[in-house]
């Protein structure tokens, strides 16, 4: 590795960064064997943490960040200032397997800028994964980003390689898309997204491979004036119509080379936090948009509590629930208990009548969902739901970030 | 009172035996007092132990025990035997009462074990050695909490099988040299582990994936806590990313958007409208440098025959010997076909002669390749090509020779020989074809009957006459 490519990787890696997708998981365990390299462990590994907190899983990196389009929230927009590189097919192959052979990797993110065409970018992403696979019997793991404009006949190419792919719709509303991506089109995102789908569908029944780990998108939120509400009806959509496995949520972040149309200010990266949470709840505690939006205001998600205690604070009728009689579904909705503590209360209360103590080694969370519980020996009397004060006794003191 | 004493570390044999033995005596664990030092030895006073037959224990609690024994708490043996006390004696399904303060503890050292077990395969780095026989050694240094060395063996001979590396832990080492591993001794840490040019390159890569906007040391440190830094180069640049940040942030705010330079929309539309092959020659070399969709095809078979034709036939797939030459139908079923277009007056060489899969799929039996029809999903997957062939050809009429052609044509299953005759196919961008369904040839090859085969050959030359009058 020689200075230029330090130096290419390091441009390379930051105009990737603001792409929140890098899990390495989903993918069915395998291994490269004596001849090839690597393996896939199901659940995916992060091998190391930035300070902003995120997980370095996947060598995150364009294959260059030329670009034909003007996305405005995009710092490799064509008409941004900033500086530009290009990899070759084979530096992306060598980086890939010098990084993963030191352990410092589960496998590579390859994403672009259009150069030439959808489809010669697209052609050389395609290249990577293949050159990965078929030359060095890579075998951990490829995620790559679709360009929805290429031909359909290199998306099916492309999923022949990848462990997943994504086509990311970074606005959530077709509106929005139009203001700020000229280019770039609704119809034809989603239309992949269907292409995809349909494929992985048909590839799990005739047990061939293709895109094993499923298909991701990602939506910039804090760029446009979309609210909470509308991006995750959109969410809902993409999960329920195209099997999406997750959808990224990315709080729109201050870029170099802004463009004036961009709001100046971020928005609170509590925002993001909010609505993983709430992506969550509509994935898998039975909630639905419409439910996780009453507990804010004017389909914002409120910023000082999580949706699920916001949810709860608006619908105290339903509370206290007994934790040795209520059903699966309405433990779920107890604010502080996740479905693993729901799952062990479950099969606890199968051989014991549950007391306060016991839910202690049962749930980190019991602090906060004391209010909300019947347990054995405790029964909130006089109605802890009822208290005005309720808000204010759960919500800690948002803790300052430190710096060292 | 009995003294029981295990190896240091993760001593999974030395404990089942002392289980073994223990439970045959059914001594209480009350009665028993573990320690560890080298080597194992059984019971001071008291009468010797005899060996003990295999205990049967839920498969749960076997994998807790595997875990557990790799904790350093002194005690873990200890909580363990009272464990397997209380599910020898009526307590089967113990582990599933969570709140049992004995299962919680247990469970604590589980998860610890485990989180250790993560970290070491998440943070251990390797660095390039160069070999004095040419090729690549690759050693690592690490510093994990528990007794899991051997615990991790598998995981890095798994992902690292075509590799000779060498870890090295305060607890034991481990050497891959691509056939065998060794487990050896505790190490000591090395002096220099020098670095090639990678490492910089990553230190690079993690320095420009950072986000200055969204600096937040506290969640990294809860994922990455600091023991394990000395061991990781990038940690390294962690106090100057964090340092510069609120500046970088500033001058991010501060800075006036910014003006392009550049500004051609004219150009990336431009584009994108001719990325699509502009001619039947391009098109045909790109499905010909593209991957079989299906592994084992030893090349694409595109059409033949003139653009412009007025009749484009469709069939199913390469055959064996269209796989070895790359023509299409040139096979048993193709010599059918041709010998079917002259009855009908039909000149060959003026029809445009397609598949709907460009790729044979096969079965090897002993030296024969069997035929495989694809599947409904592999037909898609080819479908783009077919209808941009089309596009470029032109016919006036397209018949489709059996099932998967007229699947490929038309987006749905059809049923031929109820279906045959006249019909209109998807086209390209719309508009529709006007197409014919008949049979495929195979199909009359393989009819048993003579009788039969003779009939349904006069159909087929017969609806070929029929579909050249629509042409
Ligand atoms: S197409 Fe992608 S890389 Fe290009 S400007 Fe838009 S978002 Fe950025």
């Amino acid at each position: 590795m020689d200075d230029a490519l330090i130096e290419k990787l390091g441009i390379l890696a930051d105009a990737a960064k603001y792409d929140a997708s890098c899990a390495s998981s989903g993918a069915k365990p395998r291994s490269g064997g004596k001849e090839g390299l690597g393996s896939t462990t199901g659940a995916g590994i992060c091998h190391a943490y930035t300070p902003d907190g995120r997980c370095v899983s996947l060598l995150k990196i364009l294959l260059t960040n030329h670009c034909l389009f003007d996305c405005v929230y995009c710092i490799n927009r064509r008409s941004s200032n900033v500086r530009r590189a290009r990899f070759t097919v084979a530096e992306v192959v060598d980086l890939t397997l010098g990084f993963y052979k030191r352990n410092c990797i589960e496998g590579l993110f390859l994403s672009s800028g259009i150069i030439r065409s959808p489809d010669h970018t697209m052609e050389q992403m395609m290249l990577v994964a293949r050159t990965l696979r078929r030359d060095h019997g890579f075998a951990g793991y490829i995620h790559l980003k679709t360009i929805p404009e290429a031909s359909p006949w290199l998306i099916e190419q492309a999923g022949l390689w990848a462990d997943r792919l994504s086509i990311n719709l970074e606005l959530p509303t077709d509106h929005s898309l139009k203001a700020f991506a000229p280019e770039k089109n609704g119809g034809t995102i989603k239309a992949v997204m269907g292409q995809v789908n349909e494929r992985i569908v048909e590839a799990k029944e005739e047990r061939r491979r293709f895109s094993p780990a499923g298909q991701s998108t990602q939506l910039i939120v804090g760029a446009d004036d979309a609210t909470d509400r509308s991006v995750l009806e959109t969410s809902g959509t993409l999960y329920q119509r195209y099997g999406l496995r997750r959808v990224y949520y990315s709080a729109f972040s201050p870029i170099p080379e802004a463009s004036s149309v961009l709001p100046v200010k971020p928005p609170p990266l509590q925002r993001e936090n909010r609505l993983y949470q709430a992506d969550w709840l509509l994935r898998y505690y039975g909630f639905t948009v419409e439910e996780i939006a009453s507990g804010g205001e004017g389909g914002m998600l409120d910023l000082g509590i999580d949706p699920k205690l916001a949810w709860a604070l608006k619908n105290r009728e339903r509370f206290p629930v007994d934790v040795n009689r209520a059903d699966r579904e309405m433990l779920l909705r107890v604010p502080g208990l996740g479905a693993r503590a729901v799952d062990k209360i479950l099969s606890a209360r199968r051989h014991t009548r549950l007391r306060m103590e016991d839910l202690g080694r049962l749930s980190n969370g019991l602090r906060r969902a004391r209010p909300f519980l019947i347990a054995a020996n405790y029964h909130p009397v006089g109605g802890l739901t009822d208290r005005l004060d309720l808000r204010q006794r759960l919500v800690t003191p948002s803790s300052q970030l430190s710096l060292f | 009172m009995r003294t029981i004493t295990l190896r240091e570390g993760a001593d999974l044999d030395g404990f089942r035996r002392a289980v073994r033995r223990l439970a045959a005596t059914r001594t209480a664990p009350e009665a028993v007092l573990w320690s560890v030092g080298a080597p194992s030895l059984f019971g001071d006073e008291g009468p010797a132990l005899e060996d003990g037959a295999p205990v049967l224990l839920p498969q749960a609690v076997g994998q807790l025990i595997e875990t557990v024994v790799c904790h350093g708490d002194p005690e873990r043996y200890a909580l363990l035997y009272r464990l397997v006390w209380r599910v020898l004696n009526g307590e089967r399904a113990l582990l599933d009462q969570h709140a049992d303060p004995l299962v919680h503890r247990l469970e604590r050292l589980d998860k610890a074990v485990r989180r250790d077990i993560h970290k070491m395969h998440a943070f251990l780095r390797f660095r390039a050695l160069p070999d004095p026989d040419g090729g690549e050694r690759y050693v690592a240094w690490f510093e994990p909490d528990h007794h899991i060395v051997e615990a991790v063996a598998a995981f890095f001979v798994d992902r690292f099988e075509s590799m000779v590396w060498t870890i090295l832990t305060p607890k034991g080492s481990l050497h891959w040299d691509r056939h065998r591993l060794m487990t050896g001794p505790p190490a000591e840490r090395p002096d220099s582990l020098t670095d090639d040019r990678f490492a910089e390159g990553w230190l690079r890569y993690y320095e420009s994936t950072f986000n200055p906007a969204r600096v937040n040391p506290t969640a990294m440190r809860a994922e990455m806590p600091r023991k394990y830094w000395a061991n990781m180069p990038e940690t390294a640049a962690i106090p100057a990313m964090v340092r510069a940040a609120p500046a970088r942030v500033q001058a991010m705010l501060e800075a006036e958007a910014a003006i392009p330079r550049r500004r051609m929309p004219e150009k990336a539309v431009a584009a994108m409208a001719r990325q699509a092959p502009e001619s039947l020659a391009e098109l045909n070399r790109l499905i010909q440098r593209s991957e079989p969709l299906v592994p084992g095809a030893t090349q694409a078979v595109p059409g033949e025959g003139p653009e412009g034709a007025a009749i484009a036939i469709v069939g199913e797939q390469p055959g064996d010997q269209e796989d070895r030459e790359g023509r299409p139908f040139v096979g048993p079923a193709g010599q059918l076909l041709t010998a079917a277009l002259e009855e009908a007056g039909i000149d060959r060489g003026g029809v445009y002669l397609t598949n709907a899969v460009k790729h044979f799929k096969f079965v090897q039996r002993g030296k024969r390749r069997i035929h495989q029809s694809p599947t409904a999903g592999e037909v898609k997957h080819y479908r783009w090509w077919l209808m941009t062939e089309l596009g470029f050809v032109r016919p006036r009429l397209v018949v489709a020779l059996g099932a998967t052609a007229a699947l490929a044509l038309t987006g749905r299953p059809v049923s031929v020989l109820r279906e045959r005759g006249p019909m209109v196919f998807d086209g390209w961008n719309g508009d529709g074809w006007d197409g014919f369904v008949t049979v495929h040839p195979s199909y009359l090859l393989r009819l048993p009957e003579e009788e039969e085969r003779r009939r349904a050959q006069a159909e087929f030359v017969a609806d070929l006459r029929r579909a050249a009058t629509l042409a």
